[in-house]
């Protein structure tokens, strides 16, 4: 263990290696390559050795192995995450800013009365002093931040790092819980999959969806003849999910549906961080949004600044006409 | 069952959100507040609660941008307590001293629920849902679209969001505190007619509690807004041009024929 090392939080989803474990690793072995220390993968989890594989970029892979830990739940996780940051004594702790991420985090860093930005784009060491780029304001703000404590508790912004393709050392070990854990006030039942039967937004060529800027339910049904006209289906981001008016099998973006289609068509949708790494491994990306400063120009391809309820049925018409 | 609510005030992102000459804040001078979206559903969350188990829904918020137009819609859906925090500042606090000071007015509630916004747009350094609980010496679990309190009051099962709408399935004994990210249904729609009504009748209680000053180890070298349009080029035209710019656009990527 060193002071330099930087350590992520893995995460697992549905017996798998999350993704977001790739980007942690990612980030981490750029970060710790500026530090000089050793990458710490940690697998909090019923029983992680068949997955330590995954996290081969790492230097060492601590697997916090309990039964307790099979499904999320925040007590028992920062208890056992606050025992190993402790005696690791990292210089940054990197976590994805996931379900599990956004509670962990905040938690941990109350725990440790550590510094823990939010959004974290880009991070570098200048002077000996950890460099943070972090993003808020739904994306429309970026800030360059310097973090003199450690460990820094970093969550990484939704698809800001890239996977790496380095190995390490990958040694695994398994972190000796030191005591029972205690259930604690919040105990995981079950996990809950969405009802099968909508439409599998992962298999569509082309997908329409929509944002904020739909304005109101009546809305949906121009964005359906657009749809339909391309042989594609509707999704939205979350605001459109939050008001009930489509499914949330249609919601694209971290806590929704990852789609790459061949064409994926933003209406109205500013393209905050969480929405955008749900989409931005598409094959082309065209958005269309009132506000030209809005993120997901920086995405897109190509770009149409204009209000979607005119451009959507003109595109119907040269569609249909084509 | 007695819950609290935290309600935040955040600029509208519809406007373009100013940095400060120094570069190193925002400049909310001229920004139009709204209550932070993720505290919306989350009162949308505990008046349906009231409404199907009965109890009292008590509204706390800082003294801060459009608060009292906040607080009165609040009432008009059905809070039945409202308090204002004292505050006189430019800025919002960080996450960490708004913590301490909501934990000083709700402590002294007694509640059985609190319930805040997982998250805030404005929020850079951690966020105020766990930091909140972890004042509050609470159970904390977020990112929560769904409340059902069981018949004893003693435990409540919530519903935490994943991925490709999975839900976890999590049972929370009481007093606890939930990060709120949706609610059963949407935040209802309240006439302003009844608001005005409300502005008149409604009392909006002043509670003191200090705000710490922002200690923190997390430096702001510069504020600055994201270069537009890096990547897109950018269609220009009426909307029939720019149709037919996209429509031969996907016919040369093969998207259509």
């Amino acid at each position: 263990m060193s002071s330099q090392d930087i350590l992520i939080v893995a995460e697992t989803s549905r017996g798998q290696l999350a993704d977001v474990c790739g980007e942690l690793l990612g980030a981490a072995r750029a970060l710790a390559a500026l530090t000089g220390g050793k990458v710490v993968a940690v697998l909090p989890g019923a029983d992680g050795s068949a997955l330590a594989g995954g996290l081969a970029a790492a230097d060492r892979i601590l697997l916090a192995n309990a039964p307790l830990l099979a499904g999320f739940s925040p007590e028992p996780y920062v208890a056992v995450l606050e025992g190993i940051i402790r005696a690791e004594g990292p210089r940054a702790v990197l976590v994805a800013s996931t379900s599990v991420g956004l509670d962990l985090a905040p938690m941990l860093g109350a725990k440790l009365a550590a510094p823990v930005v939010n959004g974290c784009r880009a991070v570098s060491l200048a002077d000996g002093a950890l460099q943070v780029t972090a993003s808020f304001y739904g994306g429309k703000l970026l800030a360059d931040l310097t973090v003199t404590a450690a460990p820094a508790i970093l969550l990484l912004a939704p698809g800001a790092f890239r996977p790496t393709l380095e190995k390490g050392a990958a040694a695994v070990e398994t972190w000796q819980i030191p005591s029972p854990l205690a259930a604690g006030s919040v105990v995981f039942e079950e996990m809950i999959l969405p009802a099968g039967g909508d439409v599998d937004l992962t298999q569509q060529d082309v997908v329409v969806a929509v944002g904020r800027g739909i304005q109101q339910q009546d809305n949906l049904e121009i964005v359906e003849e657009l749809a339909a006209a391309l042989g594609g289906a509707v999704a939205a981001s979350r605001p459109i999910i939050d008001q009930g008016w489509l499914p949330a099998t249609r919601q694209v973006g971290k806590s929704g549906m990852t789609v790459k289609p061949k064409c994926f068509f933003a209406l109205g949708i500013s393209g905050a961080p969480e929405h955008v790494e749900g989409m931005k491994d598409s094959g082309l990306i065209i958005a269309v949004n009132t506000d030209p400063a809005a993120p997901i120009f920086e995405v897109a391809h190509y770009g149409v600044v204009a209000d979607l309820l005119e451009v959507a049925p003109a595109l119907t018409q040269a569609i249909k006409g084509a | 069952m007695k819950i609290a609510v935290v309600v935040r005030q955040v600029p509208d992102l519809i406007e373009p959100v100013e940095i400060a000459a120094s570069e190193k804040t925002v400049d909310l001078g001229m920004a139009t507040f709204r209550a932070n979206e993720a505290d919306d559903f989350a009162l949308e969350q505990a008046i349906l609660l009231k409404e199907k188990s009965g109890g009292t829904v008590t509204v706390v918020a800082l003294d801060f941008g459009d608060v009292q137009n906040t607080l009165y819609t609040a009432a008009a859906k059905g809070a039945d307590r409202l308090i204002t925090i004292p505050y006189d500042a430019d800025l919002p606090p960080a996450p960490k001293e708004a913590a301490a000071a909501y934990a000083q007015v709700i402590r002294g509630l007694a509640p059985e629920l609190v319930l805040v916004g997982s998250y805030a747009h404005d929020e850079l350094e951690s966020t105020l849902a766990p930091l909140l609980a972890c004042e509050l010496g609470l159970p904390f679990v977020g990112v929560v679209r769904g409340v059902r309190p069981a018949a004893d009051g003693g435990t409540a099962t919530v519903f935490k969001e994943f991925p490709a709408a999975a839900l976890a399935k999590m049972t929370v004994k009481l007093p606890a505190l939930l990060g709120i990210l949706g609610a059963d249904q949407p935040p209802r729609y309240v006439p302003v007619s009844r608001i005005r009504a409300l502005m008149k009748t409604a009392k909006i209680e002043e509670q003191e509690a200090a705000v710490p000053d922002a200690s923190s180890a997390v430096t702001v070298r510069r504020l600055y807004h994201p270069a537009a349009g890096q990547r897109a080029e950018i269609l220009e035209g009426p909307p029939e041009d720019v149709a037919a710019k996209i429509a031969g656009i996907l016919k040369e990527k093969g998207v259509c024929k």
